[in-house]
């Protein structure tokens, strides 16, 4: 039993961090229809931009900031202006193709620019035990916990309790209809890419004292976000939440319980379920479009 | 800045290495090593060990008046990668090659370099590297028949375990600890009690800590690279482990020391080359790698500065630069400081290319490896 809490706790844990990964995922597919596929890169960088930053002089919590904003502006701001304008007009494959290019560029420039070693990436609370039950769980697992669901609580606050967060959603849900009500599509659009700049900023502070700050981190992590977003349901948040978290638990347990050798071929099987029987997704829901 | 300029100077001439005149006054030596991937660690280290050696070597005038041309080519720390690599220097008829680092690249590529009667200096530790009947391979660091015996040792006299947990990469190397490991372990009448593979690359190690601490063993043998190592390590400390942690060189080493940082503390084992060695010429190095390099070096490091010391002495007791002639006479050789200071240590090889030098005992305290004991060559 206290193996089942402890698998469980740090599960929810590393689940809680692919749901903020899936969660820009998806925004980003409902505003403006872009599958980014270099959304595991988005989460390597940031650290790199603390790791810079520490290297400067900065304390860790001015380097988390100064991550953070630059996130926002590069992989928000730019990416949008750079990246997603000009190519969206042509549909979404181009537009995956350039995030694919995307990724591997992000990839190589911090292998070639910073280092292509792992580097360690201080942690936001010393490791110490709290005693639950007969297990052992560790306050790094909590406070990862703590601050992913800080962070989802927050935006579902945003979306669903302000005026911005309906304009959000409108725009998600029918731009031209919010453009008739008055909504700037543009710019609700926009706040999506800064959000999930923010979010995935907050993903690699969380991620990276587990594993380590290094330029292949976003291989494993997009694909996981991917999964997430697709057995959870693209079109929702609360079912990319629901998939990051399954996948993280499910991760642990199967690792602990059925093979460690195999462990990467369950959320696989969950997904091939998934698709078969629900394809829109656990909570998801169907859309129908016109040809 | 420098590095990457010496780096481009030595690949330019290595790959333009065609004309008969260039051929005369230098002698090329490549390195196939893992520069980027999982094996980064190892395969960077190796070659700014390599770099130094020959830096100091061409600054005394070369082997045999001959300066040495160097060409570093990056696995990726991939097999194939590898393989294709040393096919690509064998045109360019190498006198010896170095690398690769990683042991499953060095079985996948050994075969070629042996088919063109290559002598090939390798930083793999798997035992089947050498029980191939390959003439042409040379380790630079023990293998894992060599280097199991003497952990299996300490855990049953030092730590006088009566049962452990062994958790290991699945690559060629992990593979190959596990098994010398546990048969060393059956011979000595310890129980493994847990048996956990894990992936090379594997990020999150929740799942494989709680399995080892289930096991409740008296030591846990930990057998995997650099990153993982220190990944690991971080998780046993997040989840409170508290058994004697024993690894076998590299988790001792000093970059898992740095990326692990104070979960690194209390971890003891067997070392084979260490930068902390009470050794007068090794701490010297030490010192000069690091204000060249600006980082402190682990034993690949050592294992591809030495290498290259090696290939000197050999050849210059040959007195010509045959590939066949090298591989006959390093086969047996001793060579000691007296004779080649590079060499650090002395050094021997076997007729199987295995390598036979003291080792040492070592633990990691606040941050920093001590030795608490050296041990003899096997040969003595």
């Amino acid at each position: 039993m206290a193996s089942f809490i402890q698998l469980l706790i740090s599960g929810l844990a590393t689940g809680a961090i692919y749901a903020l990964i899936a969660v820009g995922f998806t925004l980003l597919w409902q505003t403006s229809q872009t599958i980014n596929f270099a959304q595991g890169e988005f989460v390597m960088l940031p650290a790199f931009f603390i790791l810079a930053s520490m290297n400067a002089g900065a304390p860790f919590w001015l380097a988390a900031l100064i991550g953070i904003a630059l996130s926002i502006v590069v992989l928000g701001l730019m990416f949008k202006l750079i990246i997603v304008d000009p190519m969206l007009k042509y549909g979404v494959l181009p537009l995956v193709i350039s995030t694919i290019a995307l990724s591997i560029f992000l990839k190589e420039s911090v292998k070639d620019f910073y280092s292509s070693q792992a580097q360690p990436f201080p942690a936001l609370v010393p490791a110490t035990d709290v005693h639950v039950f007969d297990a052992v769980v560790s306050t790094q697992s909590l406070a990862v916990l703590a601050v992913a669901i800080v962070t989802v609580a927050a935006l579902h606050l945003l979306l669903h309790s302000t005026r911005l967060g309906r304009s959000m959603q409108a725009t998600a849900q029918n731009p031209t209809l919010a453009r008739i009500l008055g909504i700037p599509v543009q710019r609700m659009v926009l706040y999506t890419f800064l959000i999930n700049g923010m979010l995935v900023a907050i993903a690699s502070i969380l991620i990276s004292p587990i594993y380590l700050a290094k330029f292949t981190n976003g291989e494993t992590l997009g694909v996981a976000a991917f999964l997430a977003a697709i057995i959870g349901g693209f079109n929702q948040v609360r079912g990319a939440i629901l998939g990051g978290v399954i996948l993280g638990v499910l991760d642990n347990l199967s690792a602990a319980y059925i093979s460690s050798q195999y462990r990467g071929a369950f959320p696989l099987l969950i997904l091939i379920a998934i698709i078969l029987w629900r394809p829109q997704g656990l909570l998801g829901r169907i859309e129908e479009r016109t040809v | 800045m420098f590095r990457l300029s010496v780096f481009a100077t030595a690949v330019a001439a290595g790959v333009g290495m065609t004309g008969p005149a260039l051929a005369q006054s230098t002698v090329y030596i490549p390195a196939i090593l893992e520069l980027s991937g999982a094996g980064a660690v190892s395969g960077t280290n190796f070659r700014d060990g390599m770099l130094m050696a020959v830096d100091e070597i061409n600054a005394k005038g070369g082997i045999l008046g001959r300066k040495i041309e160097t060409q570093l080519l990056d696995t990726q720390s991939d097999a194939g990668i590898s393989r294709a690599q040393v096919q690509r220097v064998l045109d360019n008829k190498p006198y010896v090659i170095f690398g690769p680092v990683f042991s499953g690249s060095v079985l996948v590529a050994m075969l070629l370099a042996q088919q063109a009667e290559i002598p090939e200096i390798v930083g793999g530790e798997a035992a089947a590297i050498t029980q191939r009947n390959n003439p042409y391979v040379f380790r630079t660091s023990f293998g894992q028949q060599f280097s199991m015996p003497k952990i299996a040792n300490y855990i049953r006299d030092g730590i006088k375990a009566k049962t452990v947990a062994v958790l290991w990469v699945n690559n060629d190397f992990g593979k190959g600890g596990r098994d010398n490991f546990i048969r060393e372990m059956t011979s000595r009448n310890i129980k493994v009690v847990a048996d956990v593979s894990t992936e090379s690359g594997q990020a999150d190690f929740s799942a494989d800590v709680v399995k080892i601490k289930a096991a409740n063993a008296d030591a846990i043998f930990v057998y995997t690279n650099e990153e993982e190592s220190a990944r690991f390590l971080r998780e046993a400390r997040k989840q409170g482990v508290r058994t004697s942690l024993i690894g076998e060189t590299t988790l001792l080493g000093q970059k898992v020391i740095e990326l692990a940082g104070d979960a690194a503390n209390g971890v003891r084992g067997h070392v084979g080359l260490t930068v902390d060695a009470p050794i007068p010429a090794v701490k010297e190095f030490a010192e000069r790698f690091k204000k060249r390099f600006n980082y402190v070096c682990d034993h690949n490091g050592i294992k591809g500065y030495t290498g290259v010391y090696f290939v000197r002495h050999v050849t210059e007791k040959t007195g010509k630069f045959d590939s066949k002639g090298f591989a006959a006479a390093a086969h047996g050789i001793t060579i000691t400081p007296a004779q080649e200071p590079g060499i650090l240590m002395e050094a021997t090889w076997d007729k199987n290319g295995d390598i036979d030098r003291e080792s040492f005992l070592g633990e990691v305290v606040n941050g920093q490896q001590k030795i608490v004991e050296i041990l003899p060559k096997l040969g003595k």
